[in-house]
């Protein structure tokens, strides 16, 4: 293990992406993750990798979509408006199979909101965002390190899956500091001769990357095999956190990134006045730690999502939870963030 | 006896599903021989745009991709900086290079990303059924400017050379048209060209191509190409742009 | 002595061909070819001098010029 540097969130999933072999990174400046772009900026050239500010977001995600199409690791990074304009990219490098990173450093929303930290673009992550049938794989950090932590997952999901894969965090973890390591070595980046493109050398087939399937019954065979993919990333690729289950809580809380290291703080004031309240953490929001949450929310009195936003993960919640337990809700919308305090009141006000 | 021209190895086997008469067909075939004559079929990259050449990665022999409408210089650029052993070009439309995509072309130029883009020019909007496109003629109908383009409307129609050549740094730009075989062998100077300097490393590569579209403008194919001669020459008038290295060579023999 | 063929799997029956040969060789067939369309094809292969300019005009990579 390497020393630990004290750095921005923004800044750490930029030199993690770097240090697992990322060369190469495209984007357009937003706040709140100017400091992942500069970084890149800075770092990029120096070790001889590719940083190119586009035009636009839209140009930064089909720059994206040509450097992977090649089989090279790459990454863009943006915040909420900028992620609605890369939609279209995501469907797309979905259908065409491209592994590629997307970093989301939510902002406030709808339109152009903020630059205080939110999790309203959860649905856009997690229920497609683009168009068509697709799902883009979802990790969302709590901490600078699992953040960092997750560039190299994300670009061996993305490879192993051929598949976009979105890490997203927000405003908050993107500025704050907290000392992050980084590990001496990676996994080397998988190969895909079998199907990239560049020079034909000892192929006779040209390879061609195309998502137009002009006959139903041939999108239909397509997408069939996209979804054949996405069960196996359901049943190997789920992330989640238990805290305070050991305690047998009756009251179960769900909540993820930011959001949830504040009701962590919640959990354990709660614990001193003798409320033993469980939490489970998604850290990976696609595929959904459905059964993980099912499980955990059998013969609760309440299981309540916590979100900074106006109710999202509450509806997959609400899926996994089936009935079997009342579910409620805690949100706060425009980038206003929680304190432990309230998130603590609001578990309080909703104990049966 | 000896084969003197015939079907180019650049092209594929695959029968190409362009209207008769349409030039589509002349403008893949120029590319198609040009990769078979520098010998770069094996490391060249092609984009397919949307529009009526979306079918394009069946038709070329190098690898292909099919890319958002208006986004082939994006994807190029994330291409040849990711392969920058590989020979990139770009095959674009009207609506992909000068209405949806026109920021990704002029940002492409301006970088002189080491590709070729390749522009049919042809007026209208063909794959969609005819509709309007930036490059419609004053007065000319379309299923969008049903009473012909009012340009105090909606602008006069766009020369993307002549736009591309105000940026300093993209190295080659020229205008040529499809219109006639005497035409099409000066096209295929403009498409070789262009290719070679990308394997020269010299830089952007654009080539604009007058076309026809016989089932939109309604017209024979003959009849299509005197329409063009007659009324799009004189708007998007064929000639050299920018030589940044061929004005290179000249400064060179002049100093030496 | 040249020649001019079409292949007639390629060929749409546009005409450029026609329009293109300076000895007005090149002419439409009576049959159909299997997409519908009048094949071209040289009807006096004697005069053809392998110009090449008919294979310059085809839009469908089409035409074979020997020599």
């Amino acid at each position: 293990m390497g020393e630990k540097i004290l750095m921005k969130g923004n800044e750490a999933v930029a030199e993690a992406a770097i240090r697992a072999g990322c060369r190469h990174y495209f984007a357009y400046p937003i706040t709140p993750q100017s400091e992942l772009i500069e970084h890149m900026a800075k770092r990029m050239p120096q070790v001889g990798g590719t940083f190119l500010q586009a035009e636009s977001e839209v140009a930064a995600i089909n720059m994206v979509m040509g450097t992977g199409a090649c089989g090279k690791r790459v990454m863009t990074s943006s915040s909420s408006p900028g992620i609605s304009l890369k939609q279209e990219g995501i469907s797309y490098i979905a259908a065409l199979k491209i592994p590629a990173v997307i970093v989301n450093v939510q902002r406030g929303g709808p339109g152009l909101g903020n630059i205080a930290p939110q999790q309203a673009d959860y649905f856009q992550a997690v229920r497609g965002g683009g168009h068509g049938d697709y799902f883009t794989p979802t990790l969302s950090p709590e901490s600078v390190q699992e953040f960092a932590d997750m560039a190299p997952l994300a670009f061996e999901l993305a490879e192993n899956y051929r598949t976009p894969v979105m890490i997203l965090s927000d405003g908050m973890l993107g500025q704050m500091m907290e000392p992050v390591e980084f590990p001496d070595a990676y996994p080397a980046p998988r190969d895909c001769s079998d199907w990239c493109l560049g020079p034909q050398k000892g192929r006779d087939v040209n390879h061609i990357l195309n998502s137009l399937y002009i006959e139903p019954y041939d999108l239909k065979a397509r997408t069939e095999e996209l979804f054949r993919v996405y069960e196996q990333i359901r049943a190997k690729e789920v992330r989640f956190e238990l805290y305070n289950m050991g305690a047998d809580p009756r009251i179960l809380t769900v909540a993820t990134g930011t959001a949830a290291r504040i009701v962590k703080s919640a959990i354990d004031a709660l614990k001193e006045e003798g409320i033993e309240v469980g939490l489970v953490r998604p850290i990976t929001v696609w595929p959904f730690p459905s059964q993980a949450v099912a499980q955990a929310a059998m013969g609760k009195d309440v299981v309540i999502t916590i979100e900074l936003n106006m109710g999202q993960m509450l509806e997959d919640v609400r899926l996994a939870v089936c009935g079997t337990s009342p579910v409620e809700f805690y949100g706060v919308a425009g980038g206003v963030v929680f304190t432990p305090e309230e998130v603590a009141q609001a578990i309080r006000s909703r104990i049966p | 006896m000896k084969v003197l021209a015939t079907r180019p190895k650049g092209l594929t086997s695959v029968r190409q599903h362009y209207c008769p008469g349409c030039l589509h067909g002349v403008a893949h075939r120029l590319i198609g021989e040009s990769l078979e004559e520098l010998g770069i079929i094996e490391r060249t990259i092609g984009v397919a745009p949307v529009g009526c050449a979306v079918f394009a990665y069946n038709f070329f022999s190098c690898d292909m991709i099919q890319v958002p409408h208006g986004r082939a210089p994006a994807v190029a650029t994330g291409m040849i900086r990711a392969r920058p052993d590989c020979i990139v070009f770009t095959y674009q439309g009207d609506g992909d290079l000068a209405a949806i995509g026109t920021a990704e072309t002029i940002h492409a130029a301006n970088r002189n990303e080491n590709i070729s883009i390749f522009f049919i020019n042809n007026a209208v909007y063909g794959m969609t059924g005819g509709q309007m496109a930036p490059t419609t003629l004053p007065g000319m109908k379309a299923t969008t400017s049903p009473y012909g383009r009012d340009v105090k409307d909606t602008g006069y129609p766009m020369r993307m050379c002549e736009i591309l050549s105000e940026l300093e740094m993209p190295n080659y730009i020229e205008r040529v048209s499809l219109l006639s075989p005497k035409e099409i062998l000066k096209a295929k100077k403009a498409v070789k060209k262009a290719l070679q300097y990308n394997v020269e490393g010299k830089g952007l590569s654009f080539v604009e191509m007058i076309s026809t579209c016989p089932t939109n403008w309604g017209m024979e194919p003959l009849a299509a190409r005197e329409w063009a001669r007659e009324n799009m020459l004189p708007v998007f008038p064929p000639g050299l742009f920018k030589d940044r290295s061929a004005q290179g060579e000249k400064k060179k023999e002049a100093a030496s | 002595m040249a020649r001019m063929t079409v292949n007639d799997f390629y060929c749409k029956g546009c005409g450029l061909c026609i329009d293109a040969c300076p000895k007005k060789i090149i002419a439409f067939e009576e049959r159909f070819n299997d997409q519908g369309y009048h094949p071209a094809v040289c009807i006096d292969q004697e005069k053809c001098n392998a110009c090449t300019l008919c294979y310059v005009a085809c839009p469908d990579a089409a035409i074979t010029v020997e020599k």
